[in-house]
């Protein structure tokens, strides 16, 4: 049993650093990729919330498609795509090989548009919860588009939208592990290469999954704290 | 500019590996369903030594990713090859067809056995404690009332789980096994041209989730003739 525990220590041949260095990338790879998500999903929710129907479709089309299809074929897509294009354009300018897209960008941005679609979703019910009589508010004040939505809509929005967003964000942080395919090094890549090197998988993925737990459930309490503050000073069920 | 020809190439080789797809999701999401209904059920009588093995099984398989539960089944678990030849279980844990589809049933099963959980405390506790008073035994209340209940309620939600199902099975290529994902993977790398394969890929899995949607939806409109059809 020592023996095992040996390899996940911090010791001469431990990887205990090399898997917490890893958790650190995938922590940063998971929230980057919500962020940006949050973006996409906003414009996505604008979208399907426009009268116009270009918008409106290109935003269903966008949900439709990347909560349709496996994340792993986004990933494949805008990896292998984004490289192939970057040979063409490195062959332009004379350089022979392959040329890889750098893969944690390609990671944040895969996880971006993959979670975005489903953000979007999150943001447009949120929106539709808003009490009608506040909008009437903010004509009243006075307000304009912008105003009324930073500093009416939003705030009462995310009351709404927290638990949804939650959701999503467990989603976020499981799908970063796919993310190891394309071969950038975060928590699930570093438990392969560890168990490929000591063969010793099974110690190394269960190292892995409880990292992995430990994540989910921390970072799952910030979206409970969150919550608590954004319903503070009303009284809800 | 479109190249028919070549999506001509790639749409029978991609269609290949519908059947292995198709195989893993109907086998993962079908045991994944007893499963949750079994684990479900038995968390209905509040046995703390039921319950608690149970909670934590669910949260385990809830909160790590499925892709290092189906490496921790296949390469995991194939370190003890010695002890798992001894019991005759190395002919499943051997072949990464069966380690898919027990990783995904495993998945599956925790998430839907919180949605069937809470399906059945959804159904209205007057109706119970009606069945209860005419006379029905607690088995014949579970098979007259409370399933059929729950089982509709359940249905939307279950739908999510089903299509994040057969989107999960994309991840057995990874496990050398060669379904739509897989030969796409392959395609890409063969002939560089990732958007044409991406498409074409992507429309089985949209049809095929498309379908999965469309009946369930028919399922339940069919389970439930007193609401209006919209």
């Amino acid at each position: 049993m020592t023996y095992i525990l040996h390899f996940l220590g911090f010791g001469q041949g431990g990887w205990g650093a090399a898997l917490l260095v890893a958790s650190g990338v995938t922590l940063a790879l998971s929230v980057l990729g919500f962020l940006l998500g949050a973006v996409f999903g906003a414009l996505s929710a604008g979208g399907r919330l426009s009268r116009r129907l270009v918008p409106a479709g290109l935003a269903k089309a966008y949900g439709t498609v990347f909560r349709g299809i496996p994340d792993l074929l986004t990933i494949y897509l805008l990896y292998y795509g984004g490289s192939i294009a970057l040979t063409q354009i490195g062959k332009f300018f004379g350089s022979a090989g392959f040329v890889g897209l750098p893969t944690f960008a390609t990671g944040v941005l895969a996880i971006g548009i993959i979670s975005g679609a489903y953000q979007g979703e999150v943001y447009r019910g949120a929106y539709q919860a808003v009490d009608l009589g506040q909008f009437d508010a903010c004509k009243a004040l006075g307000l304009s588009g912008f105003q009324s939505l930073r500093l009416v809509v939003v705030p009462q929005l995310m009351r709404h939208a927290l638990p949804g967003l939650g959701n999503v964000w467990q989603l976020v942080l499981k799908d970063s592990a796919l993310i190891s395919v394309i071969g950038l090094v975060e928590l699930m890549r570093q438990a392969q290469i560890g168990a490929g090197s000591t063969r010793e998988p099974f110690i190394f993925y269960i190292a892995a999954a409880g990292l992995y737990f430990v994540i989910a459930v921390v970072t799952a309490s910030v979206f409970r704290y969150g919550e608590a503050r954004a319903w503070r000073g009303m009284v809800h069920a | 500019m479109i190249d028919l020809a070549f999506f001509l190439e790639i749409i029978p080789a991609l269609l290949a590996g519908l059947p292995l797809t198709l195989q893993l999701a109907a086998s993962s999401i079908s045991i994944g369903f007893i499963m949750a209904l079994l684990l479900a059920l038995a968390q209905q009588g509040n046995h703390r030594f039921v319950v608690w093995p149970i909670r934590a099984f669910v949260a385990v398989f809830r909160g790590t990713p499925l892709l290092v539960q189906i490496f921790l089944i296949y390469y995991g678990l194939g370190q003890f090859r010695p002890t798992l030849q001894a019991i005759g279980l190395w002919w499943l844990f051997r072949e990464p067809y069966w380690c898919a589809i027990i990783a995904l049933s495993l998945n599956t099963a925790a998430y839907g056995s919180e949605i069937l959980r809470g399906a059945i405390q959804g159904v209205p506790r007057g109706l119970v404690e009606a069945a209860t008073a005419s006379g029905m035994s607690r088995y014949l209340t579970l098979r007259l009332v409370v399933l059929p209940l729950a089982l509709r309620q359940a249905i939307p939600s279950y739908s999510n789980e089903i299509i994040l199902m057969v989107k999960g099975t994309s991840l057995a290529s990874i496990i050398t096994l060669v379904e739509v994902t897989g030969i796409a993977q392959g395609l890409i790398s063969q002939t560089y041209r990732a958007v044409e394969v991406f498409v074409t890929a992507g429309a089985i899995y949209l049809t095929l989730n498309f379908t999965i949607i469309s009946a369930l939806n028919a399922l339940e409109a069919w389970l439930t003739p007193y609401r209006a059809r919209v």
